[in-house]
């Protein structure tokens, strides 16, 4: 087997592959999170030239595939190394008292997971496929040039109840997921020293309520202010 | 004292296992839980039953050959022990107590609460070790090492190997095992000349044997009898990543 195929199907090839895409997607949460946030703004022009150009420039469509293959990658790892670690205990223990284990959310990955995989696909339809292939959005005109009106979309949706809550919940569980995910990437590889672990376990904490209370605040602010 | 034991008993790996209770009655609170098992077996012998399995050697906490998931935890419910340290006092008067063997793909049941832990022989067979002729006995300070690797080194090689790791892991993984060994060695300059065909060759043998992945859940450093620590992990990562990527072989 050349080094590389060793490398990959390794189990720390593996974990090293899914850590990769999960810090990437960490990054991305982020950026997402800023441009969101521009559609509390009292002026929508912002946040449909924003979105404008995200769906039209060519770097980022380049990058976009790029996300798609994050994610996807993400979770097929996840799910492989998940289901060897099924099987690697055939016979389950009556009794599991797994109380003292040093991270709490790790124990639910896999259950958070599925929580975002839905979220991502119902997300996507609502917002992603509706303006990119439906195109039953509006258009706006800023200085003689038309624009989808993405920020009447948003405000549409988030004015129904059952979306926010729906919304919240999934945010919660990705607060949960990243809980462990953050440091636990970190961890994978090979960054643990006790200088600056405890700040990488800090930013973990902090990201994972930061940002998903961060976007929680669109579907609130929107459901009740507007 | 007295408890009710559910203890899982098992014919050999290929058969079912179910779970029996048993009953003992006035245990000292300072008995020790192998001692009370001993207690029910020869009860059990001289009422012409079969005695309980269970594996057992030093019983002083070094040689690693107890095991049993007792009441949820490899070990028993207590920090830092092998399950002959492990004392009956620890558990309330009339407890139920739930005896498992250490469950794992990689070690199957030889018979109720025996198992089979050849797998993590065959990881230090496949690299856990250095070959060099080590000749006479040399002179202090030839080597010098410093006290931080020294005492990092000695950490890691107090593993007694009893795979309670394995047990407590959601995963079944050995990871904490491996990188104990992996560790104690490539913290040393001894162990520096082989430490890439070392830990490939090692992390190759515990992903043939059937273990699972490592999730840092950090279930293993709270089991382990030794307090081996989970940065050994991120070590043997390092260790696996440099040998992967920036080694010759
Ligand atoms: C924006 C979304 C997501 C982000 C930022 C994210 C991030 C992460 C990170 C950083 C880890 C830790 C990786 C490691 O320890 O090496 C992780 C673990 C995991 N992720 Fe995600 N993830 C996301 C979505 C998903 C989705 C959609 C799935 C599956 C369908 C998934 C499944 C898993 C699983 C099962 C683990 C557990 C592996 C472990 O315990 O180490 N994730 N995630
Ligand atoms: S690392 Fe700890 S729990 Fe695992 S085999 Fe060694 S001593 Fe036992
Ligand atoms: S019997 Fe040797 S460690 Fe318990």
């Amino acid at each position: 087997m050349s080094w590389f195929t060793s490398t990959f199907t390794s189990s720390i090839g593996k974990k090293l592959v899914m850590s990769l895409a999960g810090l990437f997607l960490i990054i991305f949460l982020l950026v997402h999170l800023g441009i969101n946030l521009m559609v509390l703004l009292e002026n929508n022009m912002y946040f449909n030239k924003t979105a404008h150009f995200m769906g039209t420039n060519i770097l980022i469509k380049i990058f976009e595939i790029v996300l798609f293959g994050g994610f996807i990658i993400h979770m097929i790892y996840a799910l492989f190394l998940q289901i060897q670690n099924w099987l690697a205990r055939p016979v389950r223990y009556k009794i599991e008292n797994l109380t003292n284990q040093t991270s709490f959310f790790s124990k639910y990955m896999i259950h958070t997971s599925v929580v975002i995989l839905v979220f991502l696909v119902i997300h996507l339809v609502d917002f992603y496929i509706k303006a990119k292939f439906i195109g039953d959005v509006s258009d706006v005109v800023y200085n003689g040039k038309e624009y989808h009106d993405l920020a009447a979309l948003v405000e549409a949706k988030f004015l129904l109840g059952g979306a926010v809550i729906f919304y919240l919940i999934a945010l919660l569980f990705l607060g949960f997921h990243l809980n462990h995910g953050f440091q636990s990437a970190f961890q994978t590889l090979g960054i643990d020293h006790k200088k600056y672990t405890p700040v990488i376990k800090f930013l973990g904490v902090i990201y994972s309520i930061l940002v998903p209370l961060g976007y929680a605040c669109i579907p609130l602010i929107i459901y009740f202010a507007k | 004292m007295d408890f009710k034991l559910k203890i899982w008993k098992q014919k050999n790996a290929g058969s079912k296992g179910k779970f029996v209770n048993y009953e003992v009655k006035g245990i000292s609170s300072d008995t020790s839980f192998l001692e009370m098992l001993d207690i029910l077996n020869e009860d059990l012998i001289y009422k012409g039953e079969e005695p309980v399995v269970f594996d057992h050697d030093c019983r002083e906490g070094i040689c690693g050959m107890c095991s049993l998931y007792i009441n949820g935890y490899a070990h028993g419910p207590d920090a830092a022990i092998t399950t002959c340290q492990l004392h009956m006092r620890k558990f309330k008067d009339g407890a139920t107590i739930t005896i498992e063997p250490f469950r794992a793909r990689p070690f199957p049941v030889i018979k109720d609460l025996m198992i089979d832990r050849t797998a993590l022989d065959t990881m230090i067979q496949a690299g856990g070790y250095t070959s060099a002729k080590t000749g006479g006995v040399p002179d202090a300070n030839a080597i010098l090492i410093s006290k931080e690797n020294s005492d990092l080194a000695m950490d890691a090689a107090s593993c007694i190997g009893c795979g309670a790791c394995v047990a407590s892991c959601k995963n079944a993984s050995a990871m904490l095992f491996v990188s104990a060994k992996v560790s104690q060695l490539a913290l040393l300059p001894q162990g520096k000349p082989e430490a890439a065909e070392r830990v490939l060759n090692m992390v190759a043998a515990m992903d043939e044997a059937g273990f699972g992945n490592c999730t840092n859940t950090g279930a293993c450093e709270a089991e382990c009898p030794k307090e081996i620590k989970i940065t050994n992990i991120a070590r043997l990562n390092r260790e696996y990543f440099s040998a992967s990527f920036a080694s010759e072989l």
